[in-house]
């Protein structure tokens, strides 16, 4: 049986977890919400983040639009997906939403956009 | 010029304060912002974990905007961007300065101060050294990468372990910089448990606590810093000196409500936070002028920047109105003592209050299992106990109207922390 102490992440009010491992029986403590038990079980199994980053537009009012990836993705991969940004860019007008990467770095999941950029 | 509701600043906290001022009735409302766009400084807070308060899911900086910006546009609350107020006076008359009309004066019905903060600048730390390029203030660091879309650096340091400082040593690392370490002059970091977590940890960015820079090195741009350890009184301790060679120094050393226009319209100022004393309406002691944001005190989240301006919004319509309750007022001040460094607001009349009041303050310690009490003339009224407690949260405790109206001859209520 191991036992982790870690921080939740899942919102700001970082409650202080105590995971027990004990072979498949995963259990969570400390924990002040649905999303804290969520994120110990996955911290000790699979943690993934959400990532962030801004990439030029190309004919925008300003220079650089702010984009994320669309659901959380493997901590592994974090650097994998950043090389991708960082070699993109995307033409104004740009929304909400819009699909700046298809399947970042072997994910399956999506570089969007998270402001709008009016075109110049 | 004149309008009913006059709102400095059109970051989050202006940006809410106008759509509830909306929502209570009011149609003459302007919102007045220094930049070329709404949004104030979430525009460059690109990373997530806004909104889950307000929204129920977690959005970034720009979309968290996007949404008050969205019903301001809809209620076609009008908004006037490049424009600069310079001065507000005694009588509400805001004077403003923009490129294409130049200077005018404006006569508000209430005023709405939702200036926001700016952060502790090198000049206020006295670290020896000269003055070479390389050295940024978190946030402007912050502001050239993901705005601009410059690269600030290679090999990074970052004094002050506060948020925009943990948010920063993430985001310069996933483009490529080598941030060898963060420095905080206090035993505990400033910032919010998940982003030492989330930003350090995750990338094996060292914390050093009770360290601070003791020399900076490098003429044209910084070759490097020396880093020691400080004793309780944060003086350098000889001897533990360590060097680090970088060419970028970040400094997330504090933030501070920028109130230079409050005190020029005579607003009583609080010195713990930096901004005016107001009072449950979270109006200042002059009589239609509201704050709300981080130009009354510096939050850590931003829900709590759009609620308190919700409520200001709100109450600067019913000043606007005549809807004001009237008949005798009684008002009880609100005292910070014992490991609580303020309270906001500083004072509530119990007499018109709403059903609840929430009163937002900070500890000044870390402390574990403690207790935060609030005390009505001497008299316990609650004893909540808290695992931990951590001067860079900011905590609240909600008072009830119905509780209140039981002691009628009420004039303190004090909020401190208490062991047992």
């Amino acid at each position: 049986m191991e036992k982790r102490e870690l921080i939740c992440i899942g919102c700001p009010l970082g409650c202080p977890l105590t995971v027990t491992i004990d072979g498949e029986k995963i259990t969570v403590a400390g924990n002040t919400c649905k999303r804290g038990e969520d994120y110990g079980k996955k911290e000790v199994t699979n943690p993934t983040r959400v990532v962030t980053s801004s990439v030029p537009v190309d004919g925008g009012e300003i220079p650089m639009v702010s984009v994320k990836t669309r659901e959380d993705i493997p901590k592994g991969k974090i650097f994998d997906c950043m090389a991708e940004i960082r070699r993109a860019s995307i033409k104004a007008p740009v929304h909400i939403g819009d699909v700046v990467i298809h399947d970042c770095a072997g994910t399956g999941v999506d570089i969007i956009a998270t402001k709008n950029v009016a075109e110049q | 010029m004149r309008h009913d509701i006059v709102i400095i600043g059109g970051g989050p906290a202006g940006l809410a304060a106008a759509a509830a001022a909306r929502k209570a009735g009011i149609q003459d409302i302007l919102i007045l912002e220094r930049d070329s766009s709404l949004g104030g400084i979430l525009n460059q807070c690109i990373h997530n974990g806004f909104g889950l308060h307000t929204f129920k899911e977690e959005l970034t900086g720009p979309e968290y905007a996007a949404r008050y910006i969205a019903m301001v546009e809809e209620e076609q609350i009008p908004y006037r961007l490049n424009t600069m107020v310079i001065d507000i006076n005694e009588k509400k008359e805001v004077t403003i300065i923009s490129r294409e009309n130049g200077m005018e004066t404006i006569q508000a019905g209430a005023v709405i101060l939702a200036m926001g903060c700016r952060e502790r600048p090198r000049g206020a730390l006295n670290i020896p050294g000269y003055r070479p390029a390389g050295i940024y203030s978190a946030g402007t660091a912050q502001r050239l990468m993901n705005i601009e879309g410059y690269s600030v650096g290679k090999e990074v340091v970052i004094l002050g372990s506060g948020d925009i400082g943990l948010i920063m040593a993430r985001r310069m690392t996933l483009e490529g910089a080598k941030v060898k370490v963060v420095a905080e002059l206090m035993p505990y970091s400033g910032g919010l448990k998940r982003n030492i977590v989330q930003c350090l940890d995750d990338y094996g960015i060292p914390l050093k606590l009770s360290h601070t820079v003791v020399n900076i090195e490098g003429r044209e741009r910084v070759t490097g810093i020396t880093l020691a350890q400080v004793g309780p009184d944060r003086k350098p301790i000889p001897g533990t000196e360590e060097h680090y060679s970088c060419d970028t120094l970040l400094l997330s050393v504090g933030l501070i409500p920028e109130n230079e226009l409050t005190r020029e319209a005579g607003v009583k100022m609080n010195p713990v936070t930096s901004g005016p004393n107001v009072n449950d309406r979270l109006e200042t002691s002059r009589e239609g002028i509201f704050a709300c944001g981080n130009v009354l005190h510096v939050h850590d989240l931003v829900d709590y920047v759009s609620e308190e301006a919700t409520l200001a919004g709100t109450n600067a319509a019913a000043y606007v109105r005549r809807t004001q309750e009237s008949g005798d007022s009684h008002t009880v001040s609100l005292r910070a003592e014992n490991g609580i460094r303020y309270t906001v607001p500083q004072s509530m009349d119990t007499a018109h209050m709403n059903d609840q009041v929430v009163v937002r303050f900070r500890v000044a310690d870390v402390y574990k299992d403690r207790y935060i009490s609030v005390y009505f003339d001497g008299e316990r009224v609650l004893h909540r106990k808290k695992r931990v407690l951590a001067p860079g949260e900011m905590e609240q405790v909600a008072l009830k109207k119905a509780d209140l109206s039981r002691y009628p001859e009420l004039k303190e209520i004090v909020f401190c922390t208490e062991v047992e």
